[in-house]
């Protein structure tokens, strides 16, 4: 009796002890997030010692090298980020919102089955591949049609990272299609509507918020796109003008600096200070394209 | 009137289509570009044979290949058994708790952090606070804690697939919670579970800003002897070659280490998915 009763407490031991492992495992990704957000911040606040707010939000002029007056604007980099993210959304919307009605709507399951998983593996291609492609194939198109000497430039970029952003703007939207109740479609039907006046009164409507999450998830890819702007987006540190104009956004900066730079000093803390920037944006992003989404799944699913 | 709604209707069918099929076209066309274009220098001696620095066209990549591989286990060590114990967590003991929904947000918002933030994490964890230097074991663990979401997320999946009857089956016979997780829902879940980390992984060795950042160089001689040394991998000698190599056929030799590249990536989501295959045909036989 009392052997049997000392095994039963060993096991109820063990099962808390594995159960506390689990979690401690669970947990460790809230260690990460956290984690990152605490190193950017903790190194890049200290570069607002010696850096204005102002300064560094207002002012075009990154220059972190010149001797005896550097420069720590990022706006013009900000200014790159903006154009290549708008830019790709511009091409990225029309065709990934299209894609995904006519898989989720349209589309015959063979076709369906088909398509999906080849539009989501341009997910697998590495984006430095992508890149590659834009020096030697795009970017030669960009600079022909437009007449001018090079074609790394904004619009290039713009170009390649739609392609990036096109798989999490079609899955997410045709997840969100689908999940719009057949009750709905069929009540329309009834009333003698065609199918594209169901999919532009009923599907549309119904599932838009959960849309526009998706594309605000593709937005925070392209914000944070790195090797392709950093190979074709022209690398010019100048304020753009137009979308044929060399751009650096943020990203690239940070790639481009960061091995260059003496661990701890203002260059490497402000480095840090874009990154926090970066994270901050992308972090809001994320956090408002999540909530949206899973209010948009409760409500369609019950 | 409805013959014009429906004259219209096929007139948006129509440019539906084509942007669905225009969206899929793209990547074949990217495949094939990069493989036309670069398969002609791919061979045995471009695998096989060390890079000379000097001149590319002596040597291969062969340093790279195995620096990615490195990397590939690497990563594998570290999120696999970390990435399955946090799914098992998620899904079998704190379904829904204040924890497990903290951490699912956490899981969600850094799959969304931009890859280049990360290589910043990594510099400041790994390579300067751990002190382990700009090294092979720095790229290892950052490009971990970024891989680590879409495994659990693949891993909670596959354990969502395990019908709840098994577990309650086993729990009726005496079973204890953990006994039911071992003999029952592992070894139901872990094919599932094996692919999606595969899949996970394969996208991780394409990754290049953070290796840029934590570890990885554009040449060395030889392999690397231990995680402390600095490696070489098979994307960054392409973006070395694509953009700053003065040889005359360097894009020539980054199409085909990009060849090489997809051709890794490609080989692994297929074995992937014939592991999936494979124990499907077996569960229902």
């Amino acid at each position: 009796m009392r052997y049997k009763m000392r095994k039963m407490n060993w096991q109820k031991t063990r099962e808390n002890l594995i159960k506390i492992f689990f979690e401690f495992s669970g947990i460790i990704s809230i260690a990460v997030l956290a984690g990152i957000f605490i190193f950017l911040a903790f190194t890049g606040m200290q570069a607002f010692k010696e850096i204005s707010f102002a300064q560094f939000f207002l002012e075009k002029e990154w220059n972190p090298t010149s001797y005896g007056n550097p420069q720590w604007g990022i706006l013009a980099m900000l200014a790159g980020t903006a154009y290549i993210s708008l830019g790709a959304l511009i091409i990225a919307v029309p065709v990934g919102i299209a894609t995904a009605i006519y898989l989720a709507e349209i589309a015959s399951p063979f076709m369906r089955e088909t398509l999906k998983p080849i539009i989501e593996m341009i997910a697998a291609i590495p984006s430095v591949v992508l890149g590659l492609f834009g020096l030697i194939f795009l970017a030669p198109i960009v600079s022909a049609l437009f007449n001018i000497n090079s074609g790394l430039n904004a619009l290039s970029t713009s170009i390649l990272v739609a392609i990036m952003t096109l798989p999490t703007i079609v899955s997410i939207s045709e997840d969100i299609i689908r999940e719009v109740p057949r009750e709905y479609k069929e009540a329309a039907f009834a009333m003698g509507a065609t199918r594209w006046e169901v999919i532009k009164k009923v599907v549309i409507p119904v599932s838009s918020s959960g849309i526009f999450a998706s594309v605000m998830l593709g937005l925070g890819r392209a914000i944070g796109e790195t090797m392709l702007v950093l190979m074709v987006a022209g690398n010019a540190r100048a304020f753009p003008g137009s979308f044929l104009d060399p751009v650096r956004p943020l990203t690239a900066n940070i790639a481009i600096e960061i091995k260059e730079v003496v661990s701890g000093d203002l260059h490497y803390q402000a480095l840090f200070a874009t990154g926090l920037i970066l994270f901050a944006i992308t972090f809001v992003i994320n956090l408002a394209s999540d909530i949206i989404i899973h209010k948009q799944l409760k409500k369609l699913k019950p | 009137m409805k013959n014009g709604r429906l004259a219209r209707e096929k007139i948006i069918f129509t440019l539906i289509k084509i942007a669905a099929f225009f969206s899929a076209a793209i990547l074949i066309l990217i495949v094939f570009y990069v493989f036309i274009k670069g398969i002609s220098v791919v061979d045995f001696k471009f695998i096989f044979e060390e890079v000379q620095q000097r001149d590319i066209t002596k040597g291969g990549i062969w340093q790279a290949i195995v620096g990615t591989v490195y990397l590939g286990l690497g990563i594998f060590a570290v999120t696999i058994p970390i990435g399955i114990s946090a799914a098992i967590f998620l899904n079998e003991y704190a379904p829904d708790t204040k924890l497990s929904r903290v951490i699912r947000i956490s899981i969600r918002n850094l799959a969304g952090v931009p890859s280049i933030i990360y290589g910043l994490f990594g510099l400041a964890v790994f390579v300067h606070f751990l002190n382990f230097k700009t090294s092979l074991l720095s790229a290892v663990l950052t490009l971990s804690s970024m891989t680590l979401p879409w495994i659990i997320t693949a891993s909670e999946e596959s354990l969502k697939a395990v019908p709840f009857d098994f577990r309650e089956a086993s729990l009726a016979m005496g079973a204890t919670k953990w006994q039911t997780i071992k003999k029952i829902v592992i070894p139901q879940a872990l094919p599932g579970m094996i692919t999606g980390s595969i899949l996970g992984l394969s996208r991780a060795l394409g990754e290049t800003a953070p290796i840029i950042v934590v570890g990885a160089t554009f040449y060395c001689r030889g392999l690397p002897d231990s995680p402390f040394d600095k490696f070489m991998a098979l994307p960054y000698h392409l973006f070395i070659l694509a953009t700053q190599h003065v040889h005359i056929q360097a894009r020539q030799y980054a199409l085909g280490t990009a060849v090489v590249l997809i051709a890794v990536i490609f080989i692994m989501s297929i074995t992937a998915i014939l592991i999936r295959y494979h124990y499907r045909k077996k569960k229902y036989a």
